[in-house]
């Protein structure tokens, strides 16, 4: 892979996992427990949705520059090819509405179902805590709109983190009930933490450059953060299991196709019009 | 003081346009009047996430995604500072929680229609925002403060989110054909229910007077509508759309726009329980209310867990 893929292809699944999780966690604004929360969950599906945003737009105009021959092995759907036959660049919603599944590199864990207030917080947990450390290292990408963007996502992390981080210990340290499910929804979405761990080909190359963050280096600092959270919530940690993975590389789990059902209705409907 | 002489200084505030404030003494009826509107109010907006909440999932660009999910999060913010002035006045969150899952509260019957297309998130922002900020705007200066203030805040957003609304019809207009169907549609479905919301006419509406006099409400029904009828068949020719009234017309001698009969039957059969959404939206407010239920006493739990273990080590 080239360097220019291998970039366009790092920024997306930054984006597409700010997308997904974004587009999850604004699935519950109206249907909250408490009012409060209701407010403080869209709050973060807006941080979320906002740093895909500034990541789309990077990776946009990434792809804009690539060479009209390496256009069109990037993307396979008809709407993205008849763009780029036509001659115009793409911009962040032809990549977030117009790409299809197997494009998109989010994390595996990001698509599950919202299920409860607890799958809900142990997903946010999980991935809050990769994206607090993963981020905080990503400020010193050697490329400047990536070092950027994580500068100022560290900032909104870093206050999802200690979210969800409470919500932890709150469930798990509250009624035997909230205990029974904390203990369920991290059990169950465990599987899916070891995926934002591998390194693939893409991270090789960005580490490589310098552009990109070594996540062997991420997984003790996870793992502790992890740990010591789930302990202060009287969780067990789950023992070693069986790691699903492939979001990174387009293999997705079912419940992706129907988010994008959804979010990428209006646009598939009724294509190429101003909204 | 005796009772006639509070009043007398009530009515004093009251004629002197002096905020009347929580620890004041109030006439029961007064209190009672003010529970029930800002209540009704607040519950207003919390149904109200649930039409537009519909289409966050369908947003057509990331854009209208992130606006649009800011704006249903604004009407929750709206919702908890009613909800805060309500309780000034010495009723819990709960109680009211508890009187519109029972459907003994009511709530804006508007948001009991359908949100059927993305325009349909236009013309709500463009209509029923626009009715809300007449009807709201002069219940700034009510006569009571923690309303007063909560709505100061209230009408400064909602004119930010029917800008927002007329926007969206002002992009459908300047787009392709179906998308200006789709702008007519759904200003054909939500003129006649906004034209509603500013409740029956006022040789019907009971409350009028007293609540004038309380500033509770500073224009009756029919002013409020004629004012909204004038201000939005003018934006409606801006937008290139046909207000779906074959009796409007301007009326040179009242200098107003004469208007078409209102269906009233609908509107008190939505009112009653019979509008097409009704059952859906009650419904889906309490299976948040009972789903939350467990993640509310956890956290109510904790907290008491935490404030024994701070006793118990202090006691230690």
């Amino acid at each position: 892979m080239s360097n220019k893929k291998s970039l366009l292809d790092y920024t997306l699944r930054l984006a597409d996992g700010g997308l997904i999780l974004g587009h999850r966690l604004g699935e519950w604004c109206g249907h909250g427990p408490v009012l409060e929360q209701d407010i403080a969950l869209t709050n973060t599906a807006l941080d979320h949705l906002g740093r895909a945003r500034s990541l789309y737009q990077y990776a946009a105009e990434q792809f804009n520059q690539l060479p009209a021959d390496q256009k069109t092995n990037v993307f396979t759907s008809v709407s993205i090819q008849n763009i780029i036959s036509s001659g115009a660049s793409i911009d962040e919603d032809d990549l977030a509405y117009l790409r299809d599944g197997w494009d998109f590199r989010n994390e595996l864990l990001l698509e599950q179902p919202n299920i409860d207030w607890a799958y809900t917080v142990a997903r946010s947990f999980f991935y809050d805590t990769f994206n607090y450390f993963f981020f905080t290292a990503l400020e010193k990408s050697k490329d400047a709109s990536i070092a950027a963007i994580a500068e100022k996502s560290l900032k909104e992390v870093t206050y999802h983190l200690r979210w969800s981080s409470e919500w932890v210990v709150r469930l798990g340290d509250g009624t035997d009930e909230s205990h029974a499910r904390m203990q369920k929804a991290v059990n169950e979405l465990w599987m899916y933490t070891g995926e934002m761990f591998i390194m693939n080909e893409t991270d090789t190359s960005m580490v490589g450059e310098g552009i990109g963050v070594d996540l062997a280096a991420i997984k003790p600092l996870w793992m502790a953060r992890v740990r010591a959270v789930l302990e202060e919530a009287a969780i067990d940690i789950p023992a070693d299991a069986w790691m699903q993975q492939g979001g990174r590389e387009g293999r997705h789990s079912e419940h992706l196709g129907y988010i994008l059902a959804e979010l990428q209705f209006m646009q598939r409907a009724y294509p190429g019009m101003e909204w | 003081m005796t009772v006639h002489s509070f009043q007398e200084h009530f009515d004093s505030l009251i004629d002197r346009e002096v905020t009347i404030e929580p620890k004041d003494w109030m006439p029961d009826d007064y209190r009672k009047t003010l529970i029930r509107q800002i209540s009704q109010h607040a519950h207003s907006e919390i149904v109200g996430m649930l039409p537009e909440g519909n289409w966050i999932t369908r947003a057509p660009s990331l854009r209208r995604k992130a606006v649009l999910l800011a704006k249903v999060q604004d009407e929750a913010g709206h919702g908890l500072y009613l909800y805060s002035a309500a309780e000034t006045l010495g009723v819990t969150r709960d109680t009211l929680y508890d009187q519109l899952h029972t459907g003994k509260a009511k709530y804006s019957s508007i948001f009991n229609y359908p949100t059927l297309t993305w325009a349909d998130m236009g013309a709500i922002g463009w209509l029923v925002d626009g009715a809300a900020i007449m009807n709201q705007v002069p219940l700034c200066r009510t006569s009571y403060g923690p309303y007063a203030r909560a709505m100061v805040r209230v009408c400064k957003e909602e004119s930010f989110h029917q800008r927002q609304g007329f926007e969206i019809m002002l992009t459908l207009s300047k787009g392709t054909d179906i998308q200006r169907k789709l702008a007519q549609d759904a200003f054909n479905r939500w003129w006649w229910p906004s034209l509603m919301m500013f409740g029956p006419p006022d040789a019907e509406s009971p409350h009028t007077e007293q609540s004038v006099r309380w500033r509770i409400k500073r224009l009756t029904n029919d002013e409020l509508r004629q004012k909204f009828v004038d201000v939005t068949v003018e934006q409606a020719k801006v937008l290139g759309l046909t207000v779906p009234d074959k009796d409007l017309k301007w009326n040179e001698e009242r200098g107003h726009f004469d208007f078409g009969a209102i269906n009233w039957e609908e509107f008190w059969n939505v009112v009653k329980g019979n509008g097409p959404c009704n059952k859906q939206r009650l419904e889906t407010r309490k299976k948040a209310w009972e789903d939350g239920k467990w993640v509310r006493d956890a956290a109510m739990a904790h907290a008491e867990k935490r404030k024994a273990r701070k006793a118990a080590a202090k006691a230690a």
